[in-house]
């Protein structure tokens, strides 16, 4: 099998491929590229996404067909997918950090600022948070509910239908933590950075 | 609910582990990657690297350890000492820091902040501020603490937030190696004063030093050397005990 970890200039994505590799062990093959065709063949997608979500999205559409390429496999062909922080962001129609920036639209919504109370929460939300599992998600297996993940973002996904919200964390108001919708998995907190569950969370991705 | 993190520092020389008692007579306590794989294994929220003296020194042997480390270690790794530019930061992340502090550099050029937070994202951008009580206010203090800048401590770090970082780590020269406890005034005023994370550093004696350090520093992460790596306390006996008072932790 092969997992593909799309390397598009998003910033720092060395713990995800440390992660997906201690997982993957040598049973598993993981590619870090953005090779059009590398990522059209591939058997899984993960899709990080670090900084701001212009910049990321300006990354994406810097890459010629990278985009379209994407769209093929994740909307018409229906293959798992994985967005990690930004990476799951993106799958919203619209962010507004910098500026209004359109996104991916794969699951309708939009990114926005974490209401932080009149400075009664501090941002970015930074540290290790719980979830509360609200969907059975396969990405779950063996996850127990309010488990710890680390978060490090100031903005959130809103998503029209809270049906694809899969778990959500305290910190404000109930963030969408994480969003299943058939193929496409995203999270915003990092499993990459989240210890042994986080690992577990990999584990169930690449076994999906 | 986020938690109150606790973050185990290492100070780093030449790749090996070592802590100084008010930065001079260092001993080495080991090996980092042992060191920082321990401590995640025993619950440690977040690994700290600092290269104490990489300022004057050849840094390569930093970028080995994070690598290594990086691969072993799968918690937020953050790592200063001696980043002097956006290109020092590339460097660190691209060999799997998480996030970089940035002391001196960002004293004398607070751009490097600016350019770096917009080039990979506040998020992994740490300011390190170096502050030390002079009658009624802080100066920064840069150089590993040897330059006193005359800069007042509660300006620069707002200057700071404004500039992009995404969090304060804030070390007490005057306490640090002491172990008599965090500066809380210090810590408290500039909690007030910025909306992003503070990082308590420098003073820890003993666990109620980090109870302190939250509930009278409104600091969101406490960061200590010593304390841990002598085997004085393990991070699970220091969660156990932050739970014991009330204080949200992740066990």
């Amino acid at each position: 099998m092969n997992v593909t970890i799309v390397d598009y200039n998003s910033g720092n994505i060395s713990s995800v491929i440390n992660s997906f590799k201690e997982v993957a062990k040598d049973k598993v093959n993981i590619e870090v590229t953005s090779d059009l065709n590398k990522i059209k063949f591939s058997d899984k997608v993960v899709l990080p996404g670090q900084g701001s979500f212009k910049s990321c999205v300006d990354a994406l559409n810097n890459i010629s067909g990278l985009v379209d390429t994407l769209n093929e496999f994740a909307i018409n062909k229906k293959n798992p997918l994985l967005g990690i922080c930004v990476g799951l962001q993106m799958f919203a129609d619209v962010g507004y950090e910098e500026t209004e920036t359109k996104g991916l639209g794969w699951i309708s919504g939009k990114v926005s600022k974490i209401d932080n109370q009149n400075g009664k929460y501090k941002l970015p939300h930074i540290g290790w948070n719980q979830i509360n599992i609200i969907k059975d998600s396969k990405i779950y297996n063996d996850i127990q509910n309010n488990s710890h993940m680390y978060f490090v973002h100031s903005y959130e996904f809103i998503p029209k239908d809270k049906s694809v919200i899969s778990a959500t964390t305290d910190y404000s108001s109930k963030i969408a933590c994480s969003v299943e919708k058939d193929n496409i998995f995203g999270t915003q907190f990092h499993p990459e950075k989240s210890d042994k569950t986080g690992l577990k969370i990999i584990d169930n991705f690449i076994k999906l | 609910m986020l938690k109150n993190r606790i973050i185990p520092c290492l100070d780093v020389k030449n790749g090996r582990v070592v802590k100084g008692i008010n930065f001079v007579d260092l001993q080495d306590a080991g090996d980092p990657v042992e060191q920082a794989r321990i401590y995640s294994d025993g619950g440690a929220d977040e690994i700290c690297f600092l290269d104490i003296t990489a300022s004057n020194e050849n840094r390569d042997t930093i970028y080995d350890v994070v690598e290594k480390t990086s691969k072993k270690c799968f918690v937020p790794l953050t790592v200063g000492g001696g980043v002097r530019s956006v290109e020092d930061i590339n460097k660190l992340l691209n060999c799997g820091a998480d996030k970089v502090s940035i002391n001196t550099a960002a004293v004398q050029n607070p751009e490097v902040v600016v350019e770096s937070s917009k080039k990979f994202g506040s998020q992994c951008i740490v300011v390190a501020i170096d502050a030390k009580k002079s009658d009624d206010k802080w100066e920064i203090f840069t150089h590993g603490g040897r330059n006193n800048t005359g800069i007042d401590t509660i300006d620069f770090a707002k200057k700071m937030e404004d500039s992009g970082a995404g969090e304060l780590l804030v070390t007490s020269m005057d306490r640090d190696g002491t172990q008599v406890g965090y500066d809380i005034d210090l810590m408290s005023k500039i909690s007030s004063k910025v909306n992003i994370p503070v990082i308590a550093s420098g003073g820890v004696g003993n666990l109620d030093h980090l109870v302190d350090g939250i509930k009278l520093g409104n600091a969101s992460a406490v960061l200590a050397a010593s304390i841990f790596h002598y085997g004085k306390h393990s991070v699970k006996e220091a969660k156990e005990y932050l739970d014991s008072k009330g204080i949200p932790v992740r066990i």
